[in-house]
């Protein structure tokens, strides 16, 4: 439910006294309905509303990779670069949440966010925003979160690794912060020069003499390894660094600064935690009854549930009623009727039936 | 209606267990098919009838702000009839059956959603997903049949009480969303046994959560908005009122037409012991009955009018029943099963004759024809004997409560009289 304790308009407290009381009376017109309910209809953007966004344009960046601009609603409270935002899409009618770092500037005059995704082989959303998002429509959106951002003041010598869309929070950090950053250095690692996003922009300010830019093709020079990056980086030792890419480059990376003891002066942002391979069976853990389960791939997680004494709500067993349902808060089930599988990321919000749904993998239930 | 399995003529003796196992898998492919297919432009369906019906809703409240001016009062009502209508059938009944859960939207999802009724959803949701379309048309386990107040069926046992149940059905078609908070609360049931402690505490509490939401309902429609009318206060009260009578009046005979007219099945408890997909989904099919008729109809009885293909896919969206109703009927015709349908009026005046001839004891309304007067005689003693046993019943039991009462009374006063000295 939507209150008023989220707006920020009313801070004067005997108007903010006032219009609790015109809210409930407003509640009790809309009833069982909340009157946000029927301002969304006309106002969507309003600030107290849920959050949302209005997507003003989609344009491609590189040829595998697209930008979105949106205008983002009074709730919007800012972020700092680095950050990245939920979005929740309506792909095909069923509501997706994935996550991405944001690459406009916090408080631009004309109050725009971007994001750039690139394509993902066989992934939906990033299809969807290539070709079926259009100007005008209405997105879901969370604040900003993240902490992969650069500290104030920001140390003098700075190194980025980045490899394929790993660049985009720290193009944020570049296009809102180079001004106060002396000495930086950005090495960039993608399949080729034509698949650099915002390889154009980067490149002119390397040209202006901003940062220093390496760009490493792996078509022609192979994967980043960690002695290439201390040839093409003398003074490494001396560089508080940030990095995102890939699992295996952020892995590698993470293992040199082990090494050299200096982990404290590595920050990594990796996109998506590690899902296990939807499998037969597996671990299930129960957050709130603190029960963990070793499950097999045909047993409904109501049953081994119920078997193990946790107490679950539970109705027709037979995957009609809608009694049983709980939140997946992470990891994988299959549908034990259509052998679907369904997997979900912490905040996707995704609710499973328990008695028609088996672990395909490690899932963490929400009970 | 008699239970299928003691009927003369058997009408599913035909049948192999391999037919009904294919029966099974046919209707399974069916609703993989919708499943399959199911998307954007179904989620676009949903979000459209709510749309409308908000606006509707909207419009028809702000112009009975003017309900003192007679064409605004009619115009109000009606369009606030015909909201309040979509809300229950189209939008609540479907939403709280979980058949958009699979959008994902907190908004239209049967864990959130609550709807336009004096039941609160919690308790809907049991009586009706977990009970009714579980153990659909069973006799002793499907409280639907004929609500626990009537007898709907030959063999539930007759009882003098069941010749006022035309007049129950009636009077619960005029409260019936009223009669379906109290059918959702058990209410019939706590009042049978009432000495249970553990019951009682949590009927209260239950109690107190429909008290509720029929309080906000009600002060919705009876207080807020025909105070908002200013000088429109009483007809927009009025307003409110027909409208929700208009509702209660429709959903009641949408409702009683889904499983009670002639030629829908019932079935002993024993029938389901052990039943499998197949034998399910055979219950479903020939314990429900359809009504024909236009896209409208079909909108404004929540696709209730498909209540075959509803049973069978309690989750499937409902903008989908009625593509799938052909494909239902073609298999019910080829296993030479009986497609319960018809129009609206002719299903209404099916369900009321049951309800009406059944209120007699088994014969009595073929015997009544023939020879009037001697039932009627042989009703009138029957009554008689009913009613003098039910007041000495009566009798004895107000003997009984006076006497506790006195004792009672009478030890509090003694106590009193030895603590003053």
């Amino acid at each position: 439910m939507t209150t008023l304790a989220q707006d920020h308009g009313a801070s004067n407290p005997g108007r903010r006294g006032l219009r609790h009381r015109v809210w409930r009376v407003a509640a009790a017109v809309t009833h069982p309905l909340d009157p946000a309910d029927y301002l969304d209809m006309f106002r969507p953007l309003r600030p107290g509303a849920d959050l949302r966004a209005r997507v003003v344009a989609v344009r491609p960046e590189t040829e595998d990779a697209v930008t979105v601009v949106l205008r983002p609603g009074g709730a919007w409270r800012s972020h700092r670069p680095g950050q990245y935002v939920r979005l929740g899409l309506d792909v095909d009618g069923v509501r997706l949440w994935r996550s991405y770092s944001l690459t406009s500037v916090p408080g631009a005059a004309d109050g725009l966010l971007t994001i750039t995704a690139k394509a993902v082989p066989d992934g939906v959303v990033s299809a969807h925003l290539a070709q079926e998002l259009r100007p005008g429509q209405l997105v879901h959106l969370d604040q900003a979160v993240g902490d992969f951002v650069l500290p104030d003041p920001a140390p003098r010598k700075v190194l980025f690794v980045t490899g394929g869309s790993g660049i985009t929070p720290v193009m944020g950090m570049l296009r809102a912060g180079l001004d106060r950053l002396v000495d930086v250095v950005l090495v960039h690692s993608d399949a080729h020069t034509g698949d650099v996003i915002f390889g154009a922009e980067l490149r002119s300010l390397a040209a202006d003499g901003r940062l220093r830019l390496v760009e490493r093709h792996t078509d022609d020079s192979g994967r980043l390894d960690m002695a290439a990056l201390s040839s093409l980086v003398p003074d490494l030792a001396e560089r508080e660094a940030w990095a995102c890419g890939p699992a295996g480059l952020l892995d590698a990376l993470e293992k040199q600064w082990a090494d050299l003891g200096r982990l404290d002066q590595l920050h990594t942002e990796r996109f998506r935690t590690a899902l296990a391979e939807p499998g037969d069976g597996g671990t299930v853990r129960f957050t709130g009854a603190g029960v963990v389960l070793e499950l097999d791939g045909s047993t409904p997680i109501l049953d081994a549930g119920e078997r193990a004494g946790v107490l679950m709500p539970s109705g027709c067993r037979m995957g009609i009623c809608f009694s049983c349902v709980l939140p997946l808060r992470e990891g994988s089930v299959r549908d034990l009727r259509s052998g679907d599988v369904t997997t979900a990321a912490p905040g996707d919000g995704v609710l499973i039936q328990t008695c028609v749904s088996a672990a395909a993998g490690a899932c963490d239930i929400d009970l | 209606m008699t239970v299928l399995q003691k009927k003369t003529h058997n009408p599913i003796a035909h049948l192999a267990p391999e037919d009904i196992e294919e029966i099974g898998r046919r209707l399974d492919a069916i609703r993989a098919d919708i499943i399959a297919s199911r998307g954007a432009s179904d989620a676009a369906y949903i979000r459209k009838v709510i749309s409308v019906q908000r606006k509707l809703e909207l419009s028809s409240r702000a112009v009975l702000l003017f309900s003192l001016f007679p064409p605004a009062w009619l115009v109000g009502t009606a369009g606030l009839s015909v909201a309040k209508i979509l809300e229950n059938m189209e939008i609540g009944h479907n939403v709280m059956h979980g058949q958009w859960d699979w959008m994902r939207d907190p908004k239209i999802h049967s864990k959130s959603y609550e709807w336009d009724h004096a039941s609160p959803a919690e308790f809907w949701k049991h009586s009706h997903n977990e009970l009714h379309h579980t153990y659909t048309n069973v006799i002793g386990r499907d409280n639907d049949l004929g609500y626990g107040i009537m007898r709907v069926n030959e063999d539930q046992r007759w009882v003098p009480a069941y010749l006022v149940q035309p007049v129950y059905n009636l009077l619960n078609a005029l409260v019936f969303e009223y009669g379906i908070a109290a059918y959702d609360l058990e209410l019939g049931k706590y009042l049978k046994r009432r000495n249970d402690r553990k019951d009682t505490a949590a009927f209260r509490r239950d109690g107190q959560k429909v008290l509720k939401k029929i309080r906000r309902q009600m002060t919705k429609d009876y207080v807020v908005h025909p105070l908002l009318s200013g000088p429109s206060f009483l007809p927009t009260l009025g307003a409110n009122a027909v409208a929700n009578l208009v509702r209660n009046l429709w959903t009641h005979s949408v409702i009683m037409c889904g499983h009670f007219p002639e030629g829908v099945e019932t079935f002993t408890r024993s029938s389901i012991e052990g039943e499998t997909r197949g034998e399910w989904y055979l219950r479903q099919m020939l314990g429900s009955a359809n009504i024909s008729g236009s896209k409208a109809l079909h909108l404004m009885t929540g696709n209730l009018s498909h209540q075959i293909e509803h049973h069978l896919f309690p989750d499937l969206p409902s903008n989908r029943y009625a593509e799938i109703a052909p494909r239902v009927r073609d298999l019910m015709d080829r296993y030479e099963l009986r497609y319960v349908t018809g129009p609206l009026h002719h299903q209404v005046a099916s369900a009321w004759k049951q309800v009406i001839t059944l209120s007699l004891p088994n014969g009595a309304w073929a015997s009544a024809k023939n020879d009037p007067v001697g039932v009627a005689g042989k009703g009138v003693a029957a009554a008689s004997r009913y009613g003098a046993s039910a007041a000495s019943r009566l009798l004895r039991s107000a003997t009984a409560t006076t006497a506790l009462a006195v004792t009672g009374v009478t030890a509090r006063w003694s106590r009193g009289q030895r603590q003053r000295r």
